[in-house]
């Protein structure tokens, strides 16, 4: 008899109407990212069709820009939707640069082993961030806050101590044959462009080389941690610890979930995209700048949220970040090239955010709310 | 006794620094049965099942699981016991899925090493198959538990606990801040628990709630226990008097005879009438409950 009650019940599938399509894209986080994307996109195909935006040298440089905010934006939605902010990731991208950079120019150190470093230290600033916004129960907002103004001081402190400059360049040469440098730099698929340049897909320079060598490093890292961000957040267990973290700290902590170190692990991944991202950049421009990073956690945090991460934690989604990213991008290539000025893109940010803001709170109340 | 009891617990106390929150208290729960711990606000029923379940430590006496002493380190020690316990929060996120939150911090995984993964289309497979032997039909495992009712999350926050091995249930107020007919869906499911026989220590201060369920009562006053009696011996009247410390609620009562006397507002009794017709529709399914569990 429970047999049967059971089957009733597990069968009940097929008298149910199915879910409507829509339905279920509006229970995904990343909808308003999606629409926002596809919508920034027709609109500069409108009004910057051809400009040279959507050339294949336009599109490389839109792909790099959001590469470059898309890569802080993913560890920043995993971290956001555990609960937490972190705003020192903008100076740890110049903390990291110089870490890289003065070794290398100063003492001689091959410039890998500066790279070794810099993630070593990023590790170091996460772990302690961690472990300070769980042992004092302070908002992370303020402990990072205060950790940006840490960070930054102690970069340009240091630098200027040890080099007499805020600025530390003369990498270029010094990065040439190191094998750890060489998967921080330069484009992939450089065959297959020279090929589409030939065959007239794109166009040539007056020298005769394509105008776009490639796809730069840094677009191949992008896409490679968001897929492994996604995986780890929707097919994993830590991935539903984070969710677990960030929407009921003590739920989470009452089934056995350890807040703690997914919290941790959390910050210190927020710590190495911010070091990953001044790698690729400190030896693309052979410098490094202790003014590098400014404001990029709020850049990080706006793409973020327009990709549906919720401020108070529980929800939202990498995919989201990345799409995030991309608007951003979008649109700050897009100003450049329909000719408008660049002021204007803070405008833009601004209202982007708001809009965003209330068109997640509506999609949560959509989600909570009884079938 | 024959039967090895599954809590045992003799004479405990609990003290935190000056203050005694227990003293004295002994409670035992055997399987297929339902313990109803009762008190008022302060009387120190958060403290017992906290002590329970493994959040404190006894000050003093004994505490044995199926005939084993034990001392709990961690709540997850205490569930490794077999005490499941579901607090009022019921350690749930809204925003998560049914299935997220059933397998919140146990995810089922395949696959090893780097590779290791929730095997979600598992876990949402018993997860449906869970609510549904409770007569729960979550229609989509993948929704999120906001979505359900107030009756709906307590079941799944039960269901969770006993199919990750609880053999006696620890359910702090599962009725408090539900209607008439969630509370019956939760009460119904408490006796089918019993009937699959675990034992199940329910907490709670509404008596009515109580009395349909339980097989007998613990009542606690103050930080001490009043003793422990059996449903036979003891009508709802005495088990409510008891309670609420019997003098101040004869004194109420005669002050509402009172109001009665000088209002004699027909909508007060037909509240009254009310009340007693959902409380015996309650008895009625609890007891069809009951017989049916037995027949399986």
């Amino acid at each position: 008899m429970a047999e049967q009650a059971l089957s009733k019940a597990v069968d009940a599938d097929e008298r149910l109407r199915k879910t409507p399509l829509i339905r279920k894209l509006m229970n995904r986080p990343e909808l308003g990212a999606v629409a926002g994307a596809i919508l920034v996109l027709l609109f500069f195909a409108v009004f910057a069709g051809g400009s040279g935006m959507f050339s294949a040298k336009g599109m490389v440089g839109v792909l790099e820009v959001s590469s470059q905010l898309g890569i802080l934006a993913i560890a920043v939605s995993l971290l956001m939707i555990g609960g937490e902010f972190d705003l020192s990731v903008g100076s740890m991208i110049a903390a990291a640069g110089v870490i890289i950079a003065i070794p290398a120019a100063q003492w001689g150190w091959p410039i890998g082993l500066g790279i070794i470093l810099a993630f070593t230290v990023a590790a170091g600033v996460g772990y302690l961030n961690g472990l300070i916004v769980f042992r004092t129960g302070l908002p992370s907002f303020i402990v990072t806050l205060a950790g940006l103004f840490i960070l930054r001081g102690l970069t340009i402190g240091f630098t200027r101590l040890i080099t007499g400059r805020t600025q530390v360049s003369g990498l270029r040469d010094l990065s040439e044959g190191d094998w750890i440098a060489a998967l921080f730099s330069g484009d992939v698929l450089t065959g297959l462009f020279a090929w589409m340049a030939n065959v007239g897909i794109i166009a040539l320079r007056p020298d005769g080389q394509p105008s776009v060598a490639g796809i730069p490093i840094i677009v191949v890292w992008f896409l490679i941690i968001g897929a492994l961000a996604t995986w780890v957040l929707l097919r994993t267990s830590f991935g539903n610890w984070i969710f677990a973290v960030g929407g009921d700290r003590v739920a989470a902590r009452n089934v056995g979930v350890p807040v703690l170190r997914v919290k941790v692990i959390l910050f210190i991944c927020t710590a190495a995209a911010a070091t990953l991202v001044a790698t690729i950049q400190v030896l693309d421009a052979g410098s490094a700048d202790t003014n590098r990073g400014l404001l990029k956690e709020f850049e990080a945090i706006i793409a973020a949220v327009i990709g549906g991460c919720l401020l108070t934690g529980g929800y939202g989604s990498a995919i989201g970040a990345m799409l995030g990213a991309l608007i951003f991008g979008a649109v700050a290539q897009g100003i450049f090239f329909t000719g408008v000025n660049t002021d204007w893109f803070k405008v833009f940010l601004g209202g982007m955010l708001l809009i965003a803001v209330l068109f997640n709170n509506f999609i949560r109340k959509k989600v909570t709310e009884s079938r | 006794m024959a039967e090895t009891a599954l809590i045992d617990v003799q004479n405990m106390s609990k003290f935190f620094g000056s203050v005694v929150a227990l003293k004295d208290i002994t409670v035992t729960v055997n399987a297929g049965q339902v313990l109803c711990l009762l008190g008022d606000n302060g009387a120190g029923k958060s403290t017992l099942i906290k002590t329970l379940a493994g959040v404190h430590k006894p000050s003093e006496g004994t505490f044995t699981v199926e005939g084993k002493q034990v001392t709990f380190e961690s709540p997850r020690d205490a569930l490794d016991h077999g005490i499941g316990t579901v607090y009022q929060d019921l350690a749930m996120v809204p925003l998560m899925s049914v299935t997220r939150n059933f397998f919140m911090g146990r995810e089922p995984t395949r696959g090893r090493g780097l590779l290791q993964r929730m095997d979600i289309d598992a876990a949402n497979r018993i997860a449906k198959e869970e609510m549904a032997k409770i007569g729960i039909d979550v229609r989509d495992p993948t929704q999120a538990v906001g979505t359900l009712s107030g009756g709906e999350r307590q079941c799944v926050a039960i269901a969770r606990a006993v199919y990750f091995g609880a053999k006696v249930l620890i359910l702090d107020e599962p009725t408090s801040a539900l209607g008439v007919k969630q509370a019956s869906m939760v009460l119904r499911y408490i006796a089918q628990a019993r009937a699959r026989d675990l034992g199940v220590i329910f907490i709670t201060h509404n008596v009515h709630h109580a009395y349909p369920v339980a097989d007998k009562f613990t009542i606690l006053n103050r930080g001490r226990s009043l003793g422990t009696f059996y449903k036979a011996d003891v009508s709802r009247e005495q088990v409510l008097e008891m309670m609420a410390g019997g003098k101040e609620l004869d004194e109420l009562s005669s002050e509402l005879e009172e109001f009665t006397r000088a209002d004699s507002t027909e909508g007060t009794s037909a509240q009254l009438e009310a009340t007693a017709a959902a409380e015996s529709a309650l008895a009625s399914a609890m007891k069809d409950e009951t017989e049916k569990a037995h027949k399986q």
